[in-house]
């Protein structure tokens, strides 16, 4: 066998006195993928960047060995490497994906240009060359109507479009080594699906090795061969994945199996038939107009769209990006305007001009842990902003005994209400944005991807918090979500929507046995299966 | 398991501002270098060993001498004791202005910013209008109309400053509004005045302080120039701006005429800027943390 394309060894990672990444070693095969999965902060892109040359943070020092070798043109030590050696490997032996298609393309540069550069700075191909070669590499990507597409600018394309370009700006130079960070997480799933594909039919073609960083191990499991467990800076645990899998040996990575998301997990239990409807929205349609250039036209965002929530029950709302989902949210708590419909909580209505009594019974708790809480405010200031909004509790204890209530009803110890947000750790934060939400004493709680940004295990937890408390409190939940698995588990019924329109409604039970739209259906074929795909492929 | 078991920062033993600025000793020197100034500039009368307006031609541009520490100007007036007495002058109107405009100027930018559609459109047109105008010419129509004195100069450089802070004030409330947070204050029925003062005006400080300290300073130097042209503080009350532009004529023959009133500038202004950082980083709770777990190491 020939020699490792990277071959890492002792590599440490100290940020000032502080030591991140604890001397790991570890080997990436010729025509191997290499996944390493980890929660965040556990060191899994600092270990790569570093053992790629790429890192730049100021006071940051590496040690140990880090040898990219490439068939006859030889090996070169990457760790303490001067820059010129650097820009000669990245590019050319070593090509990057990396998580925000959106971002790490230059908005102002055509595609031609974006691909062509790295052919003319490590190849010196003249420019008719090197654009033969983009076309090349687009139709390599799947990338439709490649011609086109070479004089398009970024903002043009769709995310998964535009990873596609990433991927084929990091192929441009054959490089021996993929670097792929968490490439696949901004994605929908069938997109998802979609580049998980792409990557392993390229690399089967072209016999590159590929690294693949995912804090998602479903994702792990369809691409890698051998995967390395972070936690801490530490490998808690490096074996083959289908052994891996079946057998795993450390407790921690037994726990994130276990937390990971699954389809056929038993729902929330079944509620009172004769709670009555709580919310009931008939023909909603949401239309925002969009003013550019050539004139003003509009997006529908929503489109004719009806459903009822039992009171004490749980909607989920499946949908990608651009469905429309969050919309609906928006509309519900006053923060967007229909343009048709009616939505009535109880039978009084919650569009237009809503009393305050009315609008706190709506609350809603955000998918970014980071930004929906005010960084200058404390916890505890947070959870008492809508107290003192609506004068509540009206039962005579004070504000502040309320907000230790709260914080005790998310399992949060009294004294985070003097933290403030860049204290707490996402899921904390979180636990605090569902106590703040709490606060109102609200009969509908939206959760408008509000566990999504969370790592597994954390997200596990507070999946587990909310069920706790619908039935504890009696809460009503529309539940919004792109993860399958996860509406399956906290829902009674499902909507599900593709651009602005519902497609399919059904009780949860009889949605997930038998879907009967073919998107419905192409959103579940879409989840990373359980078992890995080298499982299978090894069962022949 | 608890939720408390996830990793955190910790939250660290709280300190009082005025420690936490302390443990900066570059905030620590500038604050005592401010306040120096602040405490001549107030005992100015005591302090100054010559009458500010002593003439004296048989010693005229002499250079700095026991007798005459800063040397004496082209009419031999004590230049030390114009210093001294200039600085009453100069930090007050820098002070007065630049409180004026920070004042209007955040509140029509954050009113701007957060309201938007045609109050956005109407009150930044004015601001463009303003900004269009030479601050010079303006302030020339602003003493056309009033008198030429020290409260026309702090009023026209005030009103001159007006739109920057209106301008960085809503561009910094643009970013803010969109924030997650202050939509969901929006969506628990907070009413907008409430979103504003304990959300956005918190949020909005960092670059406000930093736009302060650069006024503070600039305010100075514009006072100078006005009081160049004769339309700011009326000699022969002295003010710093007034003697650097004084002393432009015998820059050859006597430096220290410009030497060190500029000096004092110099000082003064770089002293706002350092405190302005040092504030800047101790109001906001991030950066603060960082200071505390530093301190108790």
């Amino acid at each position: 066998m020939s020699a490792p394309v990277l071959q890492v060894e002792d590599l440490r990672v100290a940020i000032g006195r502080r030591e991140i990444v604890h001397g790991l070693t570890f080997a990436v095969e010729p025509e191997a993928t290499l996944g390493i999965v980890g929660e965040s902060g556990s060191g899994k892109s600092l270990t790569v960047l570093a053992a790629t040359g790429l890192l730049d943070a100021p006071g940051a020092r590496v040690t140990g060995s880090s040898i990219v070798t490439d068939g006859e043109r030889g090996a070169v030590e990457l760790v303490g490497a001067r820059p010129r050696t650097l820009r000669r490997v990245h590019g050319d032996r070593i090509g990057f994906v990396f998580q925000d298609p959106t971002t790490s393309l230059n908005p102002l540069l055509t595609l031609e240009r974006q691909i062509t550069e790295s052919l003319e700075a490590h190849r010196s191909l003249t420019r008719r060359a090197a654009a033969g070669r983009a076309l090349e590499l687009l139709e390599a990507v799947g990338l439709p109507d490649p011609e086109q597409r070479l004089r398009a600018y970024p903002h043009q394309l769709s995310g998964g479009q535009r990873q596609r370009v990433m991927i084929a700006i990091a192929l441009a130079c054959d490089p021996a080594l993929l670097v792929a960070d968490e490439p696949t997480t901004a994605l929908d799933v069938t997109t998802q699906a979609q580049i998980l594909e792409l990557v392993r039919a390229l690399q089967r073609d072209r016999g590159t090795a590929v690294v693949w960083i995912s804090h998602d191990l479903g994702v792990i499991g369809q691409v890698a061969d051998d995967v390395l467990v972070l936690r801490d800076g530490e490998a808690v645990e490096h074996r083959d994945v289908v052994e891996l899998t079946d057998d795993p040996r450390h407790p921690y990575t037994r726990e994130l199996l276990a937390a990971r998301p699954r389809l056929g997990v038993p729902g929330p239990p079944a509620v009172d038939a004769d709670g009555g409807v709580l919310l009931d929205v008939v023909g909603l349609d949401v239309r925002f107009p969009v003013t550019s250039a050539t004139g003003r036209s509009f997006v529908h965002a929503v489109d004719d769209v009806s459903f009822q929530v039992r009171r004490g029950s749980t909607l989920g709302i499946v949908g990608e990006s651009g469905s429309g989902k969050s919309t609906i949210a928006h509309v519900l708590t006053g923060l967007a305007r229909p343009t048709a419909g009616t939505a009535t909580l109880a039978g009084q209505d919650v569009l237009g001009r809503v009393p305050a009594d009315l609008r706190r019974r709506i609350a809603m708790v955000m998918q970014d842990p980071f930004s929906s809480l005010d960084p200058r405010m404390r916890a505890g200031e947070s959870i008492a902003e809508p107290l003192r909004a609506h004068r509540l509790p009206r039962d005579g204890r004070s504000p502040r005994e309320r907000v230790a209530e709260l914080l005790e009803l998310v399992d949060l110890p009294a004294d985070f209400a003097g933290r403030y947000p860049h204290e707490l750790s996402g899921g904390q934060r979180q636990r605090v944005s569902i106590a703040r939400a709490l606060a109102l004493e609200p009969d509908l709680l939206i959760l408008d991807e509000s566990t999504a940004s969370l790592d597994v295990s954390i997200q596990a937890r507070v999946l587990d918090l909310l069920l706790r408390l619908q039935a504890e409190l009696g809460l009503t939940f529309l539940f919004i979500a792109h993860d399958l698995a996860v509406v399956q588990q906290m829902s009674h019924d499902v909507l599900v929507m593709q651009r602005g329109r519902v497609v399919e409604h059904a009780p949860a039970a009889e949605l997930f046995a038998e879907p009967r739209d073919p998107y419905t259906r192409a959103l579940l074929d879409a989840i990373p299966p359980e078992r890995p795909r080298a499982a299978l492929e090894r069962a022949g | 398991m608890s939720a408390t078991t996830e990793q955190t920062a910790e939250p660290t033993g709280r300190l009082s501002t005025v420690r936490v600025l302390a443990t900066n000793p570059v905030t620590v020197v500038s604050a005592v270098v401010l306040a120096a100034v602040v405490v001549v500039a107030l005992l100015a009368p005591w302090v100054a060993p010559y009458g500010v307006n002593a003439v004296d031609v048989a010693n005229a541009l002499q250079p700095p001498s026991a007798a005459h520490w800063f040397g004496t100007d082209d009419l031999g007036r004590d230049l030390f004791s114009r210093v001294v007495v200039a600085a009453r002058v100069s930090l007050q109107v820098a002070v007065v202005s630049v409180a004026f405009a920070f004042v209007v100027g955040v509140a029509v930018g954050v009113v701007s910013g957060y309201v938007g559609g045609v109050v956005d459109t109407v009150l930044m047109r004015v601001v463009d209008v303003m900004f269009a105008f030479p601050v010079l010419l303006l302030a020339l129509a602003i003493v056309a109309i009033l008198q030429p004195g020290m409260a026309t100069t702090m009023l026209a450089i005030g009103i001159v400053y007006t739109p920057i802070f209106a301008r960085v004030a809503r561009a910094s409330t643009l970013s803010v509004r969109n924030e997650p947070y202050v939509q969901v204050a929006r969506t628990m029925g907070v009413s907008g005045r409430s979103i504003l003062g304990r959300h956005v005006l918190p949020n909005i400080t960092g670059p406000l302080i930093v736009q302060t300290s650069l006024s503070l300073a600039f305010a100075i130097l514009s006072e100078a120039a006005l009081s160049f042209l004769g339309l700011g503080i009326q000699p022969p009350a002295p003010s710093w701006g007034g003697m650097l532009f004084a002393a432009q004529g015998f820059l050859s023959q006597a430096w220290w005429m410009s030497v060190f009133p500029g000096a004092a500038i110099f000082v003064t202004v770089l002293a706002f800027n350092l405190l302005g950082d040092g504030l800047r980083d101790v109001l906001d709770p991030k950066q603060r943390t960082l200071i505390e777990s530093r301190r108790r190491r």
